[in-house]
């Protein structure tokens, strides 16, 4: 295959009969081996590994806290790159995977900025601290808010798609500069990144492997909620348009 | 462009046009600052930067539904749409014409307002300074929230959740430069950051507020 035929058949998925009929075959595998790596993950993170020299066993709270803030803002990304397919192709899956993706993203957040504070309160002895990487988490809520807001307030989908889309891609670029302004007004408490590729900066292996596959918990949840979410959209407006039909037939 | 700016213009300070209404609303803010964390002159003066910057701030949010929201109940949207002259050009006249009649003002009456709340001497300057720089982008910024709005029946509290997380980086270095500038200390990082927000705003974002504003307008 070549590399545009390839793009070929990654745009079939466009068709929404196609995506459901697909998504609906393999949302159970993702549904199990979600459950399967957050159920080994959390158990070995929780009850194998040991506690830190430090920070006792309040460092478990990792297994939560990384992946979700990991998974917060890897789905706004998501919903800019799905943003863009939809100002570019006009696939209505397109448009409906960015709104069903960003009330997961706001909840991993949330659970980001809870983990947080609970590991805060023992740690640094405070809930909450206008640390950068807080502040500008807390920010990327509201952005997730008004997003969220914006689809919900606007009747007719494609504008609603259209102007939600132009709000994201705006909103990134906002978001980005509210992380590096957040920076300048205040050097934080938070450590620096747990995770890095060229391994730095890093947590030791012991907490490391059950890290990884906690992520890999949180990424294939995301990627189940996702499809299931966007196949509940897909439905939801097929439902509005019968009953359209109806109303004109009757 | 001239004959839009002057008639906006027009259309603001005559009756009804709601100019001045910003200029109140910075004003009572900043009272009921003292009454609602105690007078000690120490303390006033040390949030005066902050809480000039946030009013000034606030003011122009709480005109930003105006901004089009006129324009687009009488028509004259849907004519300025249509005339030859882009609809890119028309968002930031309009941008201009929010910021000559709330902006402008909002940064001749901060220095007012700042002896009410005790700013210390070397502060004026640079708040002035801070606003001046500051103030457009929050004009432009709010535009772009206004044409996302602007066909929504109930876009007031909307256009506040959109747009002020938008007006967060601008917030941020302005008020820091006030409030180094006031404490007497380097001033020259934010002030960059700040007048390259804004010139970025002005650059970019019209074409933005004139795509929303094309897709409400469908």
């Amino acid at each position: 295959m070549t590399m545009s035929q390839r793009m070929n058949a990654l745009w079939e998925y466009a068709n929404p009969k196609k995506f459901l009929a697909t998504t609906e075959r393999v949302l159970p595998f993702f549904w199990a081996s979600a459950a399967l790596c957050l159920v080994a993950g959390l158990v070995w993170g929780f009850f194998f590994t040991p506690d830190d020299y430090r920070q006792g066993s309040t460092v478990k709270i990792i297994y939560l806290h990384v992946p979700s803030a990991l998974m917060a803002i890897n789905a706004w990304m998501m919903m800019l790159a799905t943003s863009l397919v939809w100002l570019v192709r006009r696939h209505h899956v397109s448009a409906l995977a960015a709104r069903a993706a960003a009330p997961v993203g706001a909840t991993m957040t949330v659970i980001a900025l809870i983990t947080g504070a609970i590991w805060g309160q023992p740690m640094w002895g405070t809930w909450w601290e206008w640390d950068p990487r807080l502040t500008s988490f807390l920010i990327l809520f509201l952005f997730y808010l008004g997003y969220m807001a914006l689809w919900e307030a606007i009747d007719n989908p494609d504008t609603a798609a259209d102007l939600t889309s132009v709000l994201c891609m705006v909103g990134s670029v906002f978001a980005l500069l509210s992380r590096y302004a957040v920076n300048f007004w205040n050097q934080g408490l938070h450590q620096g990144a747990s995770l890095s590729l060229d391994k730095e900066e890093h947590v030791a292996d012991v907490f490391y492997f059950p890290l990884l596959v906690c992520i890999a918990g949180f990424v294939l949840l995301f990627i189940a909620l996702v499809f299931y979410r966007t196949g509940t959209e897909i439905r939801a407006r097929r439902i509005r348009a019968l009953m359209a039909r109806e109303r004109v037939q009757a | 462009m001239s004959a839009l700016l002057l008639r906006d213009l027009r259309l603001a300070l005559r009756a009804g046009g709601g100019f001045g209404l910003g200029l109140a609303f910075f004003l009572i803010v900043t009272v009921m600052v003292p009454f609602s964390v105690g007078p000690q002159s120490s303390l006033l003066e040390s949030i005066a930067p902050g809480v000039l910057w946030l009013g000034a701030l606030l003011a122009c949010l709480l005109s930003l539904d105006r901004l089009l929201a006129l324009d687009w109940e009488d028509g004259s949207l849907d004519l300025l749409a249509t005339a030859p002259l882009p609809l890119e050009s028309v968002v930031t006249i309009k941008a201009l014409a929010h910021w000559i009649t709330t902006g402008l003002p909002l940064v001749l009456a901060a220095p007012v307002l700042g002896v009410l709340l005790n700013l210390p001497g070397p502060g004026y300057g640079w708040l002035v300074i801070s606003l001046t720089l500051g103030t457009p982008a929050l004009s432009v910024i709010g535009t772009f929230g206004a044409a996302l709005t602007v066909g929504l029946k109930r876009g007031g509290l909307l256009l506040s959740l959109l747009v002020l997380p938008l007006y967060v980086p601008t917030l941020i270095f302005g008020a820091e430069v006030a409030r180094r500038g006031a404490a007497g200390m380097e001033t020259t990082t934010p002030l960059l950051m700040l007048a390259g927000i804004t010139a970025a705003a002005v650059a970019l974002l019209p074409f933005a507020s004139a795509a929303v504003l094309r897709v409400n307008l469908r």
